[in-house]
């Protein structure tokens, strides 16, 4: 199958670019000569199907942060039928550079000048007649994200795969050095086919910035979104996991229990109170991530966090981490595996390393899950959004500690240099196509270790067959006796203890594993929490959850993108002690105090 | 001067660039060449980075990044 290679700067709309060609095709794999996996898709021109490749976002191709190596390495190991560099159309007088040193390679390209739309609307025109043929390459305007513009690309994508690649050789990479051809190269193409306006109009980005980015207000406002969007994900997610509960609760009585009834007794119940209730469990769980992920786009797609940077930096300057590791903490509230993957934009490795040891702190959505469920079932409908709240506290303080404590172990020396767009509307197409993606790489990759996970605590409580189910003569009833002694001090049962170890798989079946343990769903299973726990316990329950290590796909990351056991290990040690000193230093307290 | 030391709304012409090969690299594909016009757009608080503007692109930088580029009001 022929390949494409999607290339570009980051801020291009790329990645919407791709959505937009590849539909709901994509898929994560890895090639050969680059460490990192990359997206990949198929979609048809003409009469064949072409396969799609989504480079990381570089500023240049000199090879000196990961994401350039990545590229060098890709291209030189895979050489593309065509390389499709997307260029932004509102900075075309300095990204151009970036498609002169490709041009260099000898590939054969197509150049798509994405966000027609702003630089119509700055005032900037671009003669792409005059260009295409100055540069001589194929070049057109379109906006990815209103999709204007395809047809016309499309066309000429196909015309251009039907002519070979000429292919890379190692003496150009040498050419590279010459920049000096380049800048002159630059200035001749853009005398001739691009206008901008010496100034460009007073815009909204402007008006907003001065509210946005206020010396004074910016950081209550930057707080204030940040409180208004865990409101608004819980109040609107409650009822939707109310509804999904009900709906399965009701599918299970009317349809598949009937429907198994004939099986053994032990196979029912494996199927019915391990596998159904533990999907059941997660699919409640759904409309709250797809909440997280919509709202996450609009911060995100708005270029809004990109301001967080921005008013963030002073203080992240002095925890050793810079205003990006501060987005890749926000990014981490929604998974730490992106965060940790979306450190690869620093440079330095002690940067990364360090970023990488704080972002498994940010409260993800799995652990959110287990926080609503439980401060659902422990406290009162107007408490439980302020427990709620303490815990995202909970979450930075833990992250801060991390980075102050270890902040000489990895010095920095990366500079903070960072691009800031322009406000954008996201368009409802980009924040569903979003969402739908997450959910979809959500119940990929929870589905594993769900069904897995939540049939493994089955057997556990329900295994030697002649102990009663979920009871102290059980398999798990013996591993949770057996650690009481060390979680006894922190107010953590023996039953709450087994749910901590299948946390360490994944936190989405913290709750799965609960209801199987107790054999109860739903509002049962918050019910019974409620007379079992008190809200000293429940509440050192979820510090402990919050710190100690996320799940064994944010251990996997840490591991690929540290490439060190030893980084992995001592991640997972320090976040054990740290729980276990947060949890036990609580629980005490709360319990001097009288609680 | 440097450019941490414009004020928000200064216009200045770049004159010199002092840093290591990568940020220098860096720099020049964020449109950071000299004789190119900057203009300082905003200051963070408590020391944070500065926010300028090279043509239609907005940058953040820290200020001990700014020192290193030297300019023309």
């Amino acid at each position: 199958m022929r390949k494409i290679a999607l290339l570009g700067m980051p801020n291009t709309g790329k990645s919407t670019l791709f959505n937009r060609l590849t539909g709901s095709t994509s898929r994560v794999g890895n090639w050969p000569g680059v460490t990192v996996e990359l997206l990949s898709g198929k979609i048809l021109l003409g009469d064949e199907m072409v396969e799609i490749i989504d480079l990381p976002g570089i500023y240049d191709m000199h090879g000196f942060s990961e994401d350039e190596q990545v590229v060098r390495h890709f291209l030189h190991d895979n050489v593309p039928d065509l390389a499709l560099v997307v260029l932004n159309a509102t900075q075309i007088e300095r990204q151009l550079s970036l498609l002169l040193q490709l041009k260099q390679f000898n590939l054969n390209m197509v150049v798509l000048l994405n966000m027609a739309d702003e630089s119509k609307k700055s005032g900037i025109t671009i003669d792409t007649e005059k260009m295409s043929s100055a540069l001589g390459m194929p070049i057109f305007l379109l906006s990815a994200k209103y999709g204007t513009g395809y047809p016309e690309a499309l066309q000429s994508i196909t015309r251009s795969l039907r002519n070979s690649t000429p292919g890379m050789t190692e003496t150009v990479r040498n050419l590279l050095e010459q920049d000096e051809h380049i800048e002159q190269e630059m200035s001749r193409v853009l005398r001739d086919s691009v206008q901008i306006p010496a100034r460009l109009p007073d815009n909204l980005t402007d008006n907003l910035d001065r509210i946005m980015l206020h010396p004074w207000f910016g950081l209550p406002i930057f707080f204030g979104i940040m409180y208004l969007l865990f409101q608004a994900i819980f109040l609107f997610g409650q009822p939707l996991q109310v509804g999904v509960n009900e709906l399965f609760g009701w599918l299970r009585e009317t349809a598949i229990a009937p429907l198994l009834s004939s099986l053994p007794g032990a196979l029912q119940g494996l199927l019915l109170d391990g596998i159904y209730n533990g999907i059941a469990t997660v699919a409640a769980f759904v409309p709250l991530i797809v909440l997280f992920f919509l709202f996450m786009a609009i911060v995100e797609d708005t270029g809004y966090l990109s301001r967080a940077a921005f008013l963030m930096d002073a203080l992240m300057a002095k925890m050793g981490l810079d205003g990006r590791s501060f987005v890749m903490l926000l990014m981490g509230f929604g998974c730490n595996v992106p965060a940790l993957m979306g450190t690869r934009v620093m440079r330095s490795r002690s940067l990364r390393l360090l970023s990488m040891l704080v972002i498994p702190f940010s409260l993800c959505s799995a652990r959110l899950q287990v926080f609503v469920f439980i401060s659902a079932a422990l406290f009162s409908p107007k408490a439980a959004p302020l427990v709620l709240f303490s815990l995202y506290l909970f979450s930075f303080a833990a992250a801060i500690l991390t980075a102050v404590l270890f902040k000489r172990h990895y010095p920095n020396t990366e500079p903070f240099v960072l691009e800031l767009p322009p406000y954008r509307f996201p368009t409802l197409r980009q924040m569903v196509m979003r969402g739908w993606l997450e959910v979809y790489q959500f119940l990929h990759r929870a589905s594993k270790f769900i069904v897995a996970g939540v049939v493994l605590v089955w057997l556990l409580t329900n295994l030697p067959s002649s102990a009663a189910p979920a009871s102290a003569d059980t398999f798990a009833g013996m591993i949770g006796a057996w650690l009481h002694p060390l979680f006894a001090p922190l107010g953590i049962t023996p039953d709450l203890t087994l749910a901590l170890i299948f946390g360490f798989v994944a936190k989405e079946i913290v709750i799965g594993s609960l209801a199987v343990i107790y054999g109860l769903s739903g509002q049962a299973l918050s019910g019974a929490l409620a007379t079992q726990l008190d809200w000293v316990q429940a509440y050192s329950f979820m510090l402990f959850t919050l710190i100690y290590t996320p799940c064994l796909s944010t251990i996997a990351t840490l591991r690929n993108e540290s490439n060190s056991n030893k980084f992995m290990g001592f991640s997972i040690a320090w976040s054990l002690a740290l729980a276990w000193v947060v949890s036990f230093t609580f629980y005490q307290s709360a319990r001097a105090l009288g609680y | 001067m440097t450019l941490s030391s414009m004020k928000p709304g200064e216009i200045a012409t770049i004159l010199s660039i002092h840093t290591d090969e990568a940020l220098h690299q860096r720099l020049l594909a964020m449109g950071f060449r000299i004789g190119k016009q900057i203009e300082v757009i905003r200051k963070a608080r408590f020391s944070g980075p500065l926010q300028v503007r090279i043509g239609t692109t907005d940058i953040l930088l820290r200020r001990i990044e700014a020192e290193k580029i030297r300019v023309k009001v």
